[in-house]
């Protein structure tokens, strides 16, 4: 078992040679996590008795239709909104304390069914409300490149667990760039599927119009595998698409001959890092001498995003979260009367930027400004869904920053709820359009901190996304280097 | 714009501590006013996108299929009286 990075790819090819490979893998992940995770923070929970009675089975099992499939005896870890059956999912609340699914989600049920082991959970911003995992009920998670900043978030552990060699890949929840931003402060690859591709059974919803879960992954191919394993219709999810799923890794081929690639000159404005501008745009001139068509596009209604996505956002989870009341399951504040005992539970369940939200969104949809706002909001999304529309006519992938800074000092945005928001100004635009996008690492800053680049495609056409990654990471080597623990 | 927090807070069913509000109530005003850049753009004519893919009602048959969860799903309640969740009594007109 070789120490040190261990990929999906990789591991299938050790236990394919080696069954112990499962368990030699299992316990240098925990060996891991017990040296540096007191530091990172990347688990919200762990255990090795949870995966234990998985790698025994696996490790005796005979039958080559289970020890052939895709990621046997792989350990996979998740973000803390994905259901599991008997384990404790809380979503960084303490309003789901003590929650315990009775349920698979439809993700996880899809891992177990291709040999996956289901091994730990990871921190996260309480429902996924924030870009840097500060606002966990279990306190923030560290960046692995420097302790000192936030990974990114709301999918933070999920990106930094895979960063710091504590996981081989992750699976995480992207609503407005959750997935994609921490995968670009941490140095790893993040894909947020297209809309509809990826079943949400079981995924502790956000914002419904926009959600899709997708991996965090050390590489562009292990992406892709995890990416074909999670994909697919599910009548469980009446927002599934009944697409056809191809393979994702016959996509990742080193050829971006006569690929047409869209700049857009809205993404390349002021409050954009230099240095990470010059990453981003090295990354276009790589592509252009590997012989891809670069050209630089338009997508006017960009600089609305924030706003149309800080009203539909909001609105969808003050109602998702309206389910919260103590009633049937999680935190209960006792009271004596039944309203006194809701409006206790979720003053004391919720964190404070829940609140902000709930709030927010029970006051855009409120009588006398549903028109006003919400209303407005998803006429505006229509504007800059035909923005992609539109580009998409002229190009075939479009590559931009995916956050406007490398990493930030842990505490620096929390006082200031908008400048936290304006993190996930490159990443939303494709949520509220509903497209395929990608992180993958393209530089470092001075202070060494990682910087990605995005890659976002036409709906369903997550190939030409995963052709474009892999090419440009195949002729760099960003990707290959290590955090210092 | 300004919103009145206390009938906000009052919809959405969440109690707040009085050394919240002003904080919460100046957050949002400034997120409000950051929105307010929407109405600068003519949306007269153009339709509100709910869902990103062109997807139709999706039906599917009511039939019951079985699952035995009830102790698994009652086991971890705050409160239980049978196979029933419990809540505190109801108080009309609270």
């Amino acid at each position: 078992m070789p120490q040190g990075s261990l990929t999906i790819k990789g591991l299938r090819e050790e236990i394919r040679k080696d069954r112990s490979a499962i368990r030699s893998a299992c316990r240098l992940l925990s060996e891991r996590i017990k040296t540096v995770d007191s530091k990172v923070r990347a688990y919200a929970a762990f255990d090795d008795a949870r995966f234990e009675a998985e790698v025994e089975r696996l490790t005796e099992e005979k039958d080559p239709s289970v020890t052939g499939k895709p990621l046997f005896g792989v350990p996979i870890s998740l973000k803390d909104n994905l259901c599991v059956r008997g384990w404790e999912t809380t979503c960084a609340s303490r309003i789901l304390k003590g929650y315990v699914p009775p349920y698979d989600a439809t993700v996880i049920q899809k891992l177990r069914a291709n040999g996956a082991i289901i091994f730990g959970k990871c921190n996260m911003d309480e429902f996924a409300f924030g870009s840097s995992t500060e606002s966990s009920c279990y306190g923030p998670t560290a960046n692995p490149w420097d302790l000192s900043r936030v990974p990114g978030g709301s999918s933070g552990g999920s990106a930094a667990c895979v960063a710091a060699d504590e996981a081989i890949a992750a699976l995480g929840s992207d609503t407005g760039g959750s997935i994609r931003q921490p995968a670009s402060l941490c140095g790893v690859v993040g894909v947020k599927p297209t809309y509809g591709r990826v079943s949400r059974y079981g995924l502790i919803a956000f914002g419904s119009s926009l959600d899709q879960i997708g991996p965090l992954a050390k590489t562009v191919e292990d992406a892709a595998i995890l990416t074909n394993v999670i994909s697919g219709h599910d009548p469980k999810d009446s927002t599934s698409a009944n697409a056809a799923v191809p393979d994702f890794t016959r996509a990742c081929v080193p050829d971006v001959k006569g690929l047409r690639v869209g700049l857009p000159k809205e993404y390349f404005v002021a409050g954009l890092d230099r240095e990470v501008e010059t990453a981003v745009r090295n990354a276009a001139e790589k592509l252009a001498s590997m012989g891809a068509v670069v050209t630089d596009i338009s997508l006017p209604h960009t600089e609305y995003a924030v706003a149309v996505y800080y009203i539909v956002a909001v609105a969808e989870a003050s109602s998702n979260l309206g389910r919260f009341d103590g009633v049937q399951y999680g935190y209960r504040h006792p009271a004596n009367q039944l309203l006194d005992m809701y409006f206790e539970t979720r003053d004391h369940g919720f964190g404070s930027e829940a609140k902000r939200r709930i709030l927010l969104g029970t006051f855009v949809l409120s009588a006398g400004y549903y028109d006003a706002y919400y209303l407005k909001g998803q006429k505006v999304r229509t504007l800059i869904k035909r923005d992609f529309d539109h580009a998409f006519k002229q190009v075939d992938v479009i590559l931009t920053p995916v956050s406007p800074t490398p990493a930030f000092k842990i505490g620096e945005r929390t006082q200031d709820p908008l400048a936290m928001y304006l993190s996930d100004i490159f990443t939303i635009p494709m949520n509220l359009a509903g497209i395929p996008a990608i992180s993958v690492p393209c530089g470092f800053s001075k202070g060494n901190l990682p910087i990605g680049v995005q890659f976002a495609a036409k709906h369903f056409d997550e190939e030409t996304m995963f052709r474009a990654a892999y090419a440009f990471e195949q002729g760099t080597d960003f990707h290959k280097r290590k955090p210092e623990l | 714009m300004k919103m009145d927090i206390d009938r906000i807070a009052a919809l959405a069913r969440i109690k707040l501590k009085a050394e919240e509000k002003e904080k919460l109530a100046a957050d949002l005003g400034n997120i409000l006013s950051y929105v307010e850049k929407l109405s600068s753009l003519d949306t007269e004519n153009v339709p509100p996108t709910s869902h990103v893919l062109a997807i139709e009602n999706v039906f599917r048959k009511d039939v019951q299929t079985p699952q035995r969860i009830i102790e698994e799903v009652l086991a971890k309640a705050p409160e239980r009286e049978g196979d029933f969740f419990k809540v505190p009594k109801v108080v009309e007109g609270s």
